[in-house]
């Protein structure tokens, strides 16, 4: 049990996809320029990371090991192809807005790397575990770099005003300086906080 | 001369105005993965830019002679990603054998080509953006300059920050972020220049 509670921390600390690993930075910094836009880029993101961990991991025996990688962007694909259909058919404005980085979940290495890395070796039940730790650890970076730069950069939050009229918002936190400046310094706290971690457990 | 325009416009805004890297986020895995030397980020760049070329060709071909007669259109994602990841190791196969000494200077960078995001973008908005197959290769060279374009530069500076000190708890990834977005900056002073 304890074991699980580890894989399902580990997506958010230790091995945080985007602030740690470093990958699958794309979407995260494109899309964070409003609340409502990074919550549907994690729900899209968690439905084709669970999708293909869990398939991958139920099949897992069956999968001849030279054509493996073939094979998960095969799976990878199709859930996001079905993402990519809903999207489009029940939220136009959401399409619109997210744009490209839909088809390229397909190639955000995240997926494919825990793919690879965990569920095409583990049980579908720890692998459902991994994958919702993944997605947590994901859309807490979003949605908080999205909540600043929207609080920031429109003076609102989820679309409404909270700011007195007289202060000006600050522009370029929305335009993409403000989302590589945001990035950095999440990047420095969270390294900071798991050295802390670190140090506290070596006691 | 019209003609002419359009591909200047097109280069401009995919090289400086709208560069893949800085401006619109795509492929910045590589952009910090990759930028820890010069020649790597000439290596990559390089690589990018041949690839890029040769996929958005092949997948335009894809597009209009296979998915479209067939109304398959909604396989789009699927059937790209797999022609860019057969396409790449065919060329790497073909490098190995036929030029080795290109494949040693591209070799590395090719396995790391597949998931690179720049590719998949670029031949998905030559068909979302209906170019024709001549601009959709101007547009995908112009993309992939762009993006050499930004790896050097990025590359240039960290190896010139080697040598300053740095702020403890900005060391390592943090100011390869803050520096992009000063880069970032300057890249959006070059907005006016395009339409």
């Amino acid at each position: 049990m304890t074991n699980l509670k580890k894989v399902f921390l580990n997506g958010i600390f230790q091995e945080n996809p985007v602030l740690i690993i470093m990958i699958g930075l794309c979407s995260v910094l494109a899309v964070s320029v409003t609340v409502v836009n990074a919550l549907g880029m994690w729900a899209a993101y968690s439905f084709v990371l669970i999708g293909s961990e869990l398939t991958i991991s139920a099949i897992r025996n069956s999968i001849p090991k030279t054509i493996r990688i073939p094979i998960f962007i095969v799976a990878i694909a199709t859930f996001t192809t079905i993402v990519q259909l809903i999207v489009k058919a029940y939220s136009p404005s959401l399409d619109k807005s997210l744009g490209i980085f839909i088809p390229l979940i397909v190639v955000n290495c995240i997926i494919i790397g825990r793919v690879e890395a965990f569920s095409s070796k583990n049980t579908v039940f720890a692998s459902l575990i991994d994958s919702l730790g993944m997605s947590v650890g994901y859309g807490m970076v979003i949605v908080s770099i999205a909540f600043i730069r929207e609080l920031l950069g429109t003076g609102t939050i989820l679309g409404i005003n909270v700011f007195p009229s007289f202060i000006k918002p600050m522009l370029i936190f929305i335009l993409p300086p403000g989302a590589f400046f945001i990035i950095g310094l999440e990047i420095a706290f969270l390294n900071a906080f798991n050295k802390k971690l670190a140090k506290g457990k070596g006691q | 001369m019209e003609l002419i325009q359009e591909i200047s416009m097109i280069l401009i805004n995919s090289v400086l105005a709208q560069n893949f890297v800085i401006i619109r986020f795509i492929a910045l895995c590589s952009f910090v993965g990759m930028t820890t030397s010069m020649e790597n980020s000439i290596g990559m760049g390089g690589a990018v830019t041949f690839v890029t070329v040769m996929a958005s060709v092949i997948s335009y071909a894809l597009h209009y002679f296979i998915l479209v007669p067939f109304h398959l259109e909604y396989l789009q994602t699927i059937a790209f990603i797999l022609t860019i990841a057969v396409f790449v190791q065919l060329v790497e196969l073909y490098l190995k054998k036929a030029v080795p000494s290109l494949y040693k200077a591209m070799g590395i960078y090719l396995p790391l080509i597949a998931t690179n995001c720049m590719i998949l973008a670029v031949t998905l908005l030559n068909i979302t953006e209906h170019y024709s197959l001549f601009i959709a290769v101007i547009f995908s060279i112009g993309a992939s300059l762009g993006y050499t374009l930004a790896l050097i530069l990025l590359a240039g500076i960290r190896t010139k920050m080697r040598y300053t000190t740095i702020p403890k708890f900005l060391q390592g990834y943090p100011i390869i972020f803050i520096t992009a977005s000063f880069m970032a900056i300057a890249f959006l002073g070059l907005q006016g220049i395009a339409r």
